[in-house]
């Protein structure tokens, strides 16, 4: 009898604890937002957005990376794709509203990352990382061959036009409040995802595949969907850049910019949610500081000495690095 | 002049000559990232900048030090190799124990590194580096005009990948390779020094790439940024032959090669896709790779 008091006890005290937790994130998730709302009066917008727009990309990445542990060394080739499709599309074709082309190069990358899905599965670990890469470099090639994307000069004068026909986005507060907008539904749909029962399949295939396989689980179908939903959003990401910056370049489907994500996600903390956010914020500053001093020559081997005492010494990066110091002092 | 499919007999075999030049240079890569793999179970990022380094150490010894070609050909590889050892001693060993996926972000960012210092000293134009007199001139062959130093290029990779394949298939040296490979706590309990047989292997690795680069000196464009292409190729010629065999690697890097070259007879504009594109057929048809035994 004393015993089922008991354990009623703690049922409650966990559910209180669970409260308390669920209160101090939700705290601290309206504090962000406000920073969010209130930041474009403070700095300037549009390196606000290209903040966004790479976190949304690292957030994409992440999925894949952080909670499913497929490294894609080939996620440019989905910004690029992305960014190209929405900038042709705005740019030959004035009748359409700027959501259009930002769906259609949403559409085109998750195309895209459907094939790199299905045929890159079909190895696995290390092999992955390199069949994703060589299939972004073949995107790449096509990208620098083919006439439309204007070859190493990139294409130019993207139009911004008008959000669903009367928000003028030409407005870099309109087409900030846009791209925050997008960015926290597409956040909130990758938490969504991550907690879901899907989640939880992907975490497990992360953990350990084998044993993912015998409780019966179709991996690959899980990873496909997993891969296509990542190549989405960062398509998304692609889309919405060449959309602020009215230019998409020949630098987003290089191999570098699938490196400079994988470093975003490691150094802001991998399977964390908030992880690339910080990450983001935390490379593009860097590099945007780096280029205007003394040091603007020596941004790749600054990049590169990062990765390497990321990978060293901060293995679970800034955000998790926080949240073991947080767990050990406050918890 | 005779003629084969529209397209004159000389034009086909120089660019197939081309094919395997550039197919041995794919081999001795591919080659020694499938030695660093057996053993680490990494895959090498920096070996494209290994290969890079290959090159330039020739190219700086030979305009700072006058060192000829032939000591080059041995002391370049040998610096890289123990460039190598010292990564792997300092960096690599580090993180042993950890997911393997590390590894390769670690050798990334050291390529970064080494790339980026150098494209700022040296610029991303090519270094100019004299083909040593000995290779001047060359033979015709009565369908086609052979440089000796592209002969030389395709003698000296062969020697070098079946000095490599010997060694690992037939000598007491390989035989502990291939042991550690398969159990390499199980070796450290037969009194192996196991950490010193991974420093040598990621070392012997990376001066396969090096010795790559000193031939390439005389007949590619020598820049920090020569690396890294040459690399994402290396690596669709990897997973087309898969890293399962010593002898696979080299048969596959060659083929490609000549693949390449004939590409560029037939059909120019796809030539520098081709590879990857024989790389979404394997994977289609056969997803193990060419000679793979594992998934």
């Amino acid at each position: 009898m004393s015993q089922s008091v008991n354990s009623a006890d703690i049922h409650k005290a966990i559910v209180q604890e669970q409260a308390v937790q669920d209160r101090k994130k939700l705290i601290l998730n309206g504090v962000l937002l406000l920073i969010l709302l209130a930041a474009p009066l403070m700095i300037y917008p549009v390196f606000l957005m290209k903040i966004l727009c790479f976190a949304l990309f690292a957030v994409a990445f992440n999925l894949l990376f952080g909670f499913t542990g497929l490294l894609s060394f080939g996620h440019a080739a989905f910004l690029a794709t992305g960014g190209y499709t929405t900038g042709y599309l705005l740019s030959n074709y004035s009748g359409l509203t700027t959501e259009m082309g930002i769906i259609a190069g949403t559409l085109a990358a998750t195309l895209l990352g459907t094939g790199f899905a299905l045929l890159s599965i079909r190895r696995q670990g290390i092999y992955f990382a390199m069949v994703t890469l060589a299939l972004a470099q073949l995107v790449f090639f096509f990208f620098v061959q083919s006439g439309f994307t204007g070859g190493e000069d990139g294409m130019h004068g993207i139009p911004r036009g008008e959000l669903l026909g009367f928000i003028n986005l030409e407005n870099n507060m309109n087409m900030y409040y846009f791209v925050l907008t997008v960015f926290i539904v597409c956040y909130l749909l990758v938490q969504r995802v991550v907690s879901s029962p899907f989640g939880q399949v992907l975490k497990a295939i992360k953990q350990n595949e084998p044993r993912a396989v015998s409780l019966g689980y179709n991996v690959d179908r899980y990873k496909v969907l997993a891969f296509v939903i990542s190549a989405a959003l960062a398509g998304l990401a692609g889309s919405m850049k060449s959309v602020v910056f009215q230019l998409a370049s020949l630098n987003d489907a290089h191999w570098h910019m699938s490196g400079e994500v994988i470093l975003m996600t490691l150094v802001g903390g991998m399977g964390t949610l908030l992880g690339p956010v910080v990450g983001a914020t935390f490379v593009v500053n860097i590099e945007y500081q780096l280029s205007q001093g003394a040091l603007r020559d020596w941004v790749d081997p600054i990049l590169g000495g990062i990765f390497v005492l990321t990978v060293l010494a901060f293995r679970s990066g800034i955000v998790g690095e926080v949240q073991k110091f947080v767990k050990k002092n406050m918890g | 002049m005779s003629m084969i499919f529209g397209v004159p007999l000389a034009v086909l075999s120089g660019q197939l000559l081309i094919g395997i030049i550039n197919g041995a240079f794919y081999a001795l890569l591919s080659l020694g990232l499938a030695v660093i793999f057996g053993l680490l179970k990494i895959i090498n990022f920096a070996h494209g900048a290994m290969y890079m380094l290959g090159a330039m150490t020739t190219v700086l010894m030979f305009d700072y030090l006058g060192v000829n070609y032939w000591v080059a050909l041995l002391l370049a590889p040998l610096l890289v190799g123990a460039f190598g050892v010292v990564i792997e001693y300092f960096l690599l060993r580090r993180i042993a124990g950890q997911d393997h996926i590390y590894s390769l972000l670690l050798t990334f960012g050291v390529a970064l590194i080494i790339s980026g210092v150098l494209v700022n000293w040296f610029g991303v134009s090519g270094l100019r580096y004299t083909m040593p007199d000995v290779f001047k001139g060359g033979v015709n062959l009565g369908f086609m005009f052979m440089p000796y130093y592209r002969a030389w290029v395709i003698v000296a990779a062969l020697v070098v990948c079946f000095g490599t394949w010997f060694m690992i298939e037939k000598t007491k040296l390989g035989a502990y390779l291939r042991a550690g490979t398969e159990d390499s706590q199980l070796m450290q309990g037969f009194g192996i020094n196991v950490p010193l047989l991974i420093s040598l292997t990621y070392g012997f690795g990376v001066a396969l790439a090096a010795f790559a680069g000193v031939l390439a000196a005389p007949i590619y464009s020598v820049t920090p940024v020569m690396g890294s292409a040459t690399l994402i190729t290396v690596f669709a010629v990897v997973v087309i032959g898969g890293m399962g065999s010593i002898g696979g690697a080299i048969i596959t890097g060659i083929l490609m090669g000549v693949i390449e070259g004939l590409t560029k007879t037939f059909y120019p504009p796809a030539s520098s896709a081709v590879i990857f594109l024989v790389m979404v057929l394997v994977l289609m048809f056969r997803p193990s790779g060419l000679f793979g035994k594992e998934a």
